[in-house]
This record gives structure tokens, sequence and C-alpha cells, in this order.
């Protein structure tokens, strides 16, 4: 598949040929905001998510970064359904869940599993740790009624508790304990998906990593697909070999982790790089130079036409304004969504993408030529991509 | 905002015409016939009927309801049936709109009953208000400030003697002691403004008035205790102090604002109760407000009364939750009504 | 070393129906002008308790506290609370975690920062409304003459975390004391707010404490550290040599544990076992030897038996560490054998 016929119609094939475990395309939600008259009309709505792919392989994971309110966290909940998406495809094993309602929704539940932020607020305070495991077993009858509980001991003991504490109630547990429990909760069903909404980010920072390793063996050792959703860059690069960064409700670089962390190539990336702090880097007193981004993020209500991100870039230009960018592959497994895409010291002069999209420097449209159809609308990664800096189509030679 | 006030009332209306609806037909589902009341007691079978279709009992619930309704959008003449009235020009009442009914066993029209009425409940819930308000409040922050002090201890103790009794109790206890045994007070009886002047008015409404308030001043020390102990551990009364401010200050610009917003909707909507009329008190202290002017309508089966009243009293609810909710926006920035 | 801070044998206590918690139990530092201490610690390590009482926030309390503080040669533990009220905001000011409940809702941000400038000094309103948008301008806030009059709800989280900053630095305090000051924030803000506290420090010479979970604000801000645990310091020192050679194991545990942007990441993270202790009973000799991995290197049962003494360090003068261990570069070869 290339660039230019990748139309969007089912899930795309992986680059090893089976279908992808999760397949999202074009994934938008908008909350309607309603206005004050008497009649409440919908006067607009909060762009939440815009209009996102990606895909997630059979026990790959996804790092889903960006700053709050960049629709992170509802990309989660759409992909277990907790939220109906506005519009878009979501494909689980193949098949198109975003439509569903709430009873076919019910057999998914058990392969599609969520990780809340807030081990206390998530586990109900009067039920026994025993009754939180055990419930998802009796709900969808996995196992007969006398095995639950050597069942519930069991996902206890691999989430690293003491098998005999079932009888226990979550507030007798530490908060690392609370994540854990919350974890074998999501693992009681032996779910496919686990999306995880800011896993460790309420907890201590000695048992951050307790929980992060504890994931990373549940993972390998049960094969699970990860959406990890979180803020801290370092967490997800730890986990994820795959990241995608958003802003404001889009997708603006997904790839591997070297070409995110080593070559990032959007503006916004580069910023959200350089203002993490690093002890290492910064204990020894080198210092990364810092991209400071001027102002706030706009409102999702009224974005900025465009490049949501032109409003605090200094990169951007006219065509910025006129045109969105659309996330173009720029390597092997490497996509960014930017009209002046390069590495820090090598963003191009002449937006990159003009000819792509057949307009001028300036974003006007230039008479006779056609925008590429289908541009950046494409879940998953093609053998040939466009090279910005040497301008021209190349092939992924090991494919 | 406007639009906001507007849906509100609209709101407000429907649930008034669902009241006066609800109150017909629990009135016609009894057993008891308001006719033979109206009747007297030795009343024929016929005269009973008759006196029925005066009333205009004799018609379906719902056609009642439809003339009530006529009556308070346009007003309407009484007595009800229209070939009595043609029959006898002489007696016909005309009951200007809003027309809450005619009570045919006061021989008047509710509203002038109201009339007289409300100005007595309307006294008593004023002065009972500022009363509870002003001790409340201020016992609460007393309590607040010396959490955990004797006199901490001692005003949550009063407060619950104060919820204890019962008022009918309370106010027979100072009748009998305050005003007759001891004679520390005069006999409170009801005199209007007009009549007494401020301190006759005040004078006799302070016992009536405290015996109402004392209830209610109860639970607004414990509510003005526990708001105000919540709001003194949020972070912003830590920041007030970490910027050097006297405590006077901390406590009542940061402290007790905060703490005061809840007690408005609970003020609006205890008061808007009472302008319904204070059942319990007027009917010790004899005061003719309309919470005895239900009790006397209810016991005679006088359902214009009770309809009438039933009708204001809601309003005054209604009202005062729209009144409470306004004041927010004013109270607390972050709510902009719409 | 001019120090206009000094910290001696800080005691916070907190007496409860199951037993005295020591919050923070013989703490001492020290800080000079324009310089900025780190506090690191997880929850309930102390960190925010101690610096607390340098406001004297625990007055009006039952928190029983001793030890002495002295902020230019005063102690601010024996001072009348009058006296220390005056102190508040001016001399020593603060900034909390969450700019959004640290504010009052009812009142705009130019009244609340105006009340922290009119307090300590006597002018009318509108001398102190001048003074409060020359602040905010310096921290960044857009349109301050217009600003001046919103709501906290109406700014962002960055804008709040400036006012905050607006508010502490109105009276030009000699120490600033920053509780978590961009843990609510995003990463972005987080580095202009750090940037603009690094940047108002060196113009109005502030001493700075920051307090927080994240090693790489300390790394970025700090000129000293003090790792605290279980109420007390285990480790104090210089940031450079404290982050590159900790000799204590559970700074080397917290560094090994949180994965940063470079570290290899086949390499699985090594985290500190079991749970913070409770301060109600802490764990007999050194808080820390539940946990940690290197007691066996020590002779006996010191670790259990004997709480071991705040030493000096191998990594120069003012470099302390709390450790039985003899060979204090044990961790650091294993995080060279590790890398």
């Amino acid at each position: 598949m290339t660039m230019t016929d990748a139309a969007p119609t089912g899930p795309s094939t992986a680059t090893d040929g089976s279908a992808p475990l999760l397949d999202v395309r074009d994934l938008q939600m908008y909350f309607p905001v309603k206005s004050s008259g008497l009649i409440r009309r919908t006067v607009g709505h909060v762009q939440a998510v815009d209009g996102i792919s990606f895909q997630i392989e059979s026990g790959g994971s996804l790092g889903l970064v960006g700053e709050s309110g960049c629709g992170k966290s509802t990309t989660g909940r759409l992909v277990t359904r907790l939220y109906k998406p506005t519009d878009g495809s979501i494909h689980f094993e193949g098949r198109d869940i975003a439509g569903l309602g709430p009873r076919q929704l019910k057999p998914l539940r058990r392969d599609i599993q969520m990780i809340f932020q807030d081990p206390y607020g998530s586990l109900n305070p009067r039920h026994t740790v025993g009754r939180i495991i055990g419930t998802p077993l009796e709900i969808h009858d996995v196992v007969p009624k006398k095995q639950v509980l050597p069942r519930v001991q069991e996902l206890l003991e691999i989430v690293g508790l003491n098998p005999e504490h079932y009888n226990r109630y979550p507030h007798e547990f530490s908060g690392g304990q609370r994540q854990r429990i919350g974890i074998a909760r999501a693992l009681t069903l032996q779910p496919k998906l686990l999306v995880a909404d800011e896993p460790v980010s309420a907890l201590d920072v000695s048992i951050q990593a307790q929980v992060i390793n504890l994931l990373q063996d549940i993972q390998r050792e049960f094969n699970i697909g990860f959406l990890f959703v979180a803020h801290d860059l370092a967490v997800v690069r730890h986990f994820c070999p795959e990241i995608a960064v958003m802003y404001l409700g889009k997708i603006v670089e997904i790839g591997e982790r070297d070409a995110i962390y080593q070559h990032a190539n959007h503006p916004y990336t580069q910023a959200l790089l350089s203002a993490a702090p690093d002890v290492k880097q910064a204990a020894i007193g080198g210092r990364r130079e810092r991209i400071q981004l001027q102002g706030d993020v706009p409102s999702p209500i009224n974005p900025p036409s465009g490049c949501r991100f032109r409003t605090r870039c200094s990169y951007a230009q006219d065509i910025c304004a006129a045109v969105e960018p659309p996330l173009l592959q720029i390597g092997r497994r490497h996509k960014v969504a930017c009209h002046f895409a390069g590495e820090i010291g090598h963003h191009p002069a002449e937006p990159v993408t003009a000819p792509l999209l057949g307009v001028d420097r300036h974003g006007d449209r230039v008479p006779g030529t056609d925008p590429t159809p289908g541009l950046g609308t494409d879940s998953g990664y093609s053998d040939t991509w466009y090279d910005f800096p040497g301008r021209r189509m190349v092939r992924d030679e090991s494919a | 905002m406007w639009a906001y006030i507007v849906r509100r009332l609209f709101i407000g209306v429907a649930l008034l015409l669902a009241l006066t609806l609800v109150t017909f037909v629990l009135f016609f589902a009894s057993p008891v016939d308001p006719a033979r009341y109206a009747c007297g007691k030795n009343c024929s079978e016929q005269q009973r009927d008759q006196a029925r279709a005066a009333l205009g009992y004799d018609k379906p619930v719902y056609e009642q309801w439809g003339l009530f309704m006529k009556g308070v959008v346009a007003g309407r003449d009484f007595p009800a049936d229209e070939e009595l009235r043609a029959a006898a020009p002489e007696v016909v009442t005309h009951c200007a709109a809003p027309c809450l009914g005619y009570s045919h066993l006061n021989s008047s029209t509710v509203n002038d009953l109201v009339k007289e009425a409300a100005p007595v409940s309307i006294s008593l819930a004023l002065v009972a208000l500022v009363m509870w308000l002003v001790g409340g409040v201020l016992f609460g922050i007393l309590a607040a400030v010396f959490k955990g002090s004797f006199i901490d201890r001692g005003i949550v103790g009063l407060t619950l003697v104060a919820y204890a009794f019962p008022t009918f109790f309370i106010a027979v206890f100072f009748l009998k002691y305050f005003a007759v045994k001891w004679e520390l007070w005069p006999y409170p009886t009801y005199v209007s403004l007009a009549d007494g002047g401020l301190a006759s008015w005040l004078g006799n409404l302070i016992v009536p008035a405290f015996t109402l308030a004392l209830v209610f001043m109860a639970g607004y020390v414990r509510m003005t205790r526990a708001f105000m102990l919540e709001s003194m551990t949020e972070d912003y009364i830590r920041t007030a102090k970490a910027k050097g401010l006297k405590q006077r200050k901390v406590l009542f610009k940061h402290g007790l604002r905060a703490a005061l917003t809840p007690l408005v909707t609970m003020t609006g909507l205890d008061f808007a109760t009472l302008l319904g009329g204070a059942i319990i008190t007027e009917s010790v202290f004899a005061y003719p407000g309309l919470g005895l002017l239900t009790v006397q309508a209810s016991d005679a089966w006088d359902l214009p009364t009770v309809i009438g009243v039933v009708v204001l009293a809601g309003s005054f609810v209604i009202l005062m939750n729209i009144i409470v909710d306004i004041s927010y926006a004013f109270i607390d920035p972050r709510v902009r009504l719409g | 070393m001019d120090n206009f801070l000094s910290v001696r044998d800080l005691r916070v206590h907190f007496p409860t129906p199951d037993g005295v918690v020591k919050a923070t139990d013989g703490l001492s530092y020290d800080l000079a002008r324009g310089k900025t201490l780190g506090i690191v610690g997880e929850s309930g390590s102390g960190k925010s308790v101690s610096s607390s009482a340098i406001l004297g926030l625990h007055r009006g309390t039952n928190a029983q506290v001793s030890g002495e503080i002295l902020l230019d040669g005063t102690n601010l533990l024996t001072i009348t609370d009058e006296e220390m009220r005056q102190r508040r905001g001016k001399e020593v000011a603060m900034i909390f975690q969450d700019p959004l409940s640290a504010m009052h809702p009812y009142y705009t941000v130019g009244n609340q920062i105006a009340e922290a400038y009119r307090v300590h000094h006597d002018v009318n309103k509108k001398a102190a409304r001048t003074r409060v948008v020359e602040m905010l301008e310096l921290v960044g806030i857009p349109q301050p003459d217009r600003r001046v009059d919103d709501y906290p709800h109406q700014f962002s989280g960055g804008m709040r975390q400036r006012a905050m900053i607006a508010m502490a630095l109105i009276n030009d305090p000699s120490l600033v004391i920053a509780d978590e000051p961009t843990t609510a924030l995003d990463v972005t803000v987080q580095a202009q707010i750090l940037d603009l506290l690094q940047k108002l420090q060196r113009e109005f010479n502030t001493g700075i404490i920051i307090i927080t979970h994240d090693l790489g604000v300390v790394a970025e801000m700090a000129d000293d550290v003090l790792v605290m645990y279980a109420g007390k310091a285990v480790e104090y020192g210089p940031t450079k040599e404290l982050l590159t050679h900790p000799e204590m194991p559970y700074t080397w545990g917290l560094l090994s544990s949180v994965p940063d942007l470079t570290a290899d990441v086949d390499e699985k993270l090594v985290p500190i076992p079991g749970t913070p202790p409770s301060l109600l009973s802490p764990p007999k000799g050194c808080a820390f030897h539940p946990r940690c991995r290197y007691k066996d290197q020590v002779a006996g049962d010191l670790c259990v038996t004997q709480q071991p003494d705040l030493t000096p360090g191998s990594r120069g003068p003012g470099h302390l560490k709390r450790c039985h261990l003899t060979d204090p570069t044990v961790p650091n070869e294993e995080e060279v054998a590790r890398s």
C-alpha cells in the first residue's frame, strides 16, 4: 500500500500481514455545548477528539501522550466504549465496535478492560477485594461459582498481593496495592486489550516502578495489547515501543520510540520533550535547550484553523492557518502532521507538504493541481513513504 | 440571565398547575363528602344535593379544576352554579383575578381570607427569620472557632435540647410560665403594624417568633458550625494565613463567606415554607395566620380555602427557589446562570 | 556562606489517640540568600510539615514543635503569634501545589494579591492595585491591568500559578517556600513556571525551598538537596553530587525507580520494594531497613537495631548521609554495573 491509494476502507494490514488487534480510523468525539436561551440549542462542540487514526497490534502497546485537554483520556474511553464516538470506526479484531449498543458491547467488555488513575475512587469501598475481582467472573459466567475464589486468589498472586487478603476492603491497602487490585480486576476476564489511563501518576515515586514492572510482566505473560495514556514522557517511553503525541484532539506525531524521542519532527513534540525535567541530564549540568511555548492551549470549542498548534508555534507561516497538515508518513514507522516537519534545527523554510496538497507556500490552491486523495487517513504504516529531506519516495527494503 | 429567569418561571407555573391538580384529586379521592359539611348537621338528601350543586362539587374533578384555573387567570363569579347565579343575582360575589376561590363556609372569597391571614404569617416568619439567622450564625461561628472547648460543647448541647422538645411543648411552656404564671411578658396577641405601631407589633411577636425560631436556630447553629469547620480546612484558608492576614480577617473574609453560601439555600426554603403558615405555633398562640386558616379549613372540609392556601404556599416556595438560585450568581462568581 | 535560614533539630509531632505521629523528627538544614534547597520525599515523609512549621502554620493546632528555626537570627519558634503573623507573607512567603484551591473562589485575583500587599504595607487600595498590576506583568500575565479583575476560575492553571507567585513575591520576601509548585501543571507549563521562579530568584535574590517528589524538578532548580524518609533527613548535599553519586540506598532507589528520557528501555526499573512506613510506629533501627537491599552488607544486625546518625558522606563538604554502609559507593557500583 502506498500513500497515494490509501483509501480509508476496511482495516489495513500491518506490516507483517496480520490484522491488527485494534484499528482506529478517523475517530471523532464532539461533546455538545448548550446555549442559555429559553430553548437549549446546541451552539457549539468541544472537539475533544477530532479525526485520529492508529493501530495496536496484538500484544503491542501504544503510548498516548499530551497535556491536559488534548483528548488522550477521551480516546481511551472511546476505545473501551465508555463513550460512543461521534464519528469514525474502531475495529477490534476486525469488527467495528464504534456503533454497537449496550447489549452488543457486553461480550466486548471481556476483551477490552480499563485501569484507572485513581485506584481508590474506582474501587467500591463497601466490597471486599475478593468481590471486586470476582464479580466480573460471575457477570460473564466464565467459571463455575465454586472456582471463583481460587481464580481470585490466583489473580491476587499474579499482581503481587497476598492471596489470603481477598476478604479485606480497599481502605486496608496502600495506594500502590490498590492499583494492583485495579489491575487484578482488569485481568479477571483475560482481556486482549488494556486501556491504562494514567495508571501510575497518583502513586508515590518508589511505588510507580513496582506498578510499571508489574504491567510489563503482565503484558509479556498474557500477550495483552496496551493503550497507555499518560502525561509522563519518560514513563511512556519506558513502557511503549510506539508513541502518539496528541494536541487539541489531533495526533500530531506518531511513531516508534526512537522516532519520537530521538528524531521528533513536530515542533510540539520537540517542545514537550525539551520541557520534561530530566534528572540525569540536569544533574550533570547538561540541561537541554528548552523550547518555551508561549501562552496557553486554545479552547477546543473554537480550535485554530488549519494546524491547531500554529498559534503557539515559532515556525508557523501563512499556510499553517489556511490548510491543516495531514499526518504523513516520513519514516518506516513514523508519521508527523506538520507543514514544516523536521528535526530541531532542520525545519525547512518552505512547506514540505504544499506539493502533496496542491497548494502554494501560502496555502492558496494552485490551479491545475489536486491534493493527493486520502492523505494521512491511514491508520497503519505503508512500505513506502515520502522522505522530506530527500524530497522523494522511499521504499522500505526490509519489507 | 433573563432567559434563565423566564425559563424558571415557566417551570414554576407548570409545577403550580400540577400542585393544584394533585390537591383537587386528593380531596375528591377521600371518602368524605364536603357538601355534607357545608350543609350542616340536620341536612336532608335533597338539601345536600342542592348544596353540592351550589358549591359546584357535582361537576367532574377536571371541570372544577378548569374553573379554578379560569378564576386564577381571569377571575370568576360565585356561587359556581350558573342557574343559581341567574336565579338570585343579589348573592353573586365577583372574585377578581387571580381568584383563589370562594369559601362558602366563611362567606368570603379565599383572597380576602388570605389577605387577612398572610400578614400574620409573614410577620411571624420575618421576625423568626431574623432571630434564627442572627442566633444560628453567631453561635455557629462561636462553636466553630472554639471547637472542642466548653463553649463549643455547651452550644452544641443546647441545640440538642432545642431539637429534642417539640414546638408545641415549647410554645405552651412559654405561654404558661412566661406570660401567665410569672407575667414576664404580656400575653401575646397579634396586633398588626398598622393598628399598633412597630413596638406593639414587635412586642407581641417576640414570644411566638422565638418559639418558632428556636428549632430552626438549633439547626442553623449546627450547619454554620459544620460549614465553617469545613471551609477552615480549605487550601485558600492556608493561603490567607500564609499571607500574614489577621485571624479575624481569615475567619470572616475568607472562611465565613464560603461557609455561609450553602446556608442561603436553606434559609430561602425554610423562610418560604414558613410564609405558607407556621401551623403549630399559630395554633398554640391563636395567631390568625395562614397556618391556623389551613387547620380550620381542613377540619371543616373547606376545599376552596385549602386549595387557595396550598397554591399560595406553593408559589412562595417556587418563587423563593428562583430567588435563591439567582442570588448564587451574585454570591459565587463561578456560577453563571444560563 | 551567609546562611540567613538555619533549621536546627526541628521536630513536629502530632499527638493522636493512637500515639504520637512524628511527622518531622530532628531536621536540620541551612539556606543562603539567593540559593535553592530542594526537599525530596514521598507522601508522608514530613517534607511539607517541616516547611509549614517555618511559617508557623502549626500554631493554634495540637502539633508539638521543638528545635530552632533561625531566620536572620530570630528563632521563629519562640516569637509571639503576632510577631510570626507579621513575618508571614513579608519575610517568608509560600507557593502552594494547586493554585485553584489555594485561591479563594469568591474574590478576584487582584483583590487577593492586593490583600497580601496591604496587610504589610500601609497603602490605599489604588496604590496596592498599581503594585499588583506591576507584579502580574512581572510574572508574565498578558494584559495585567485587565486580568487583575478576573476571578481565579477565569485563569488557566499556569496563569493561576503565576498569580500565586506574584502574590508570594509582592512583599519581596527573603524566603519563598514552594510546596509542589508544578505538580498540578502540564510539563510545558511546568517548564514556564520553573523558568519564571529562577528568573525572579535572580532578580530578588530570594532563598527558595522547593518541596517536591519529582527529582527532575529538583535537579533543575536546587543547589542543595535534602532527601527525607519517615520524618528524617537521610541524605543531604549539593544537588549535582547527590544525584549522580548517592550514598544512601533510599536516594539511590528513588533515582533508579524513575525512568528517564535516555535510559535503556530494555532494562527493567529497579523499584524500592515494600511501602513507606507508618509514622505512628516507624521501624526500629534505620527506618528504611525493611525496604533496604543492602542491610546484609552491614555487619551484624546494626540496621535493625540501631538508628544510623547523619554523618559526613564522601562527596565533599556539606554532604551528609544516614546509613550504616561502610563502603558508600556500593549503590553506585551497582549503577555502573547496570549501565
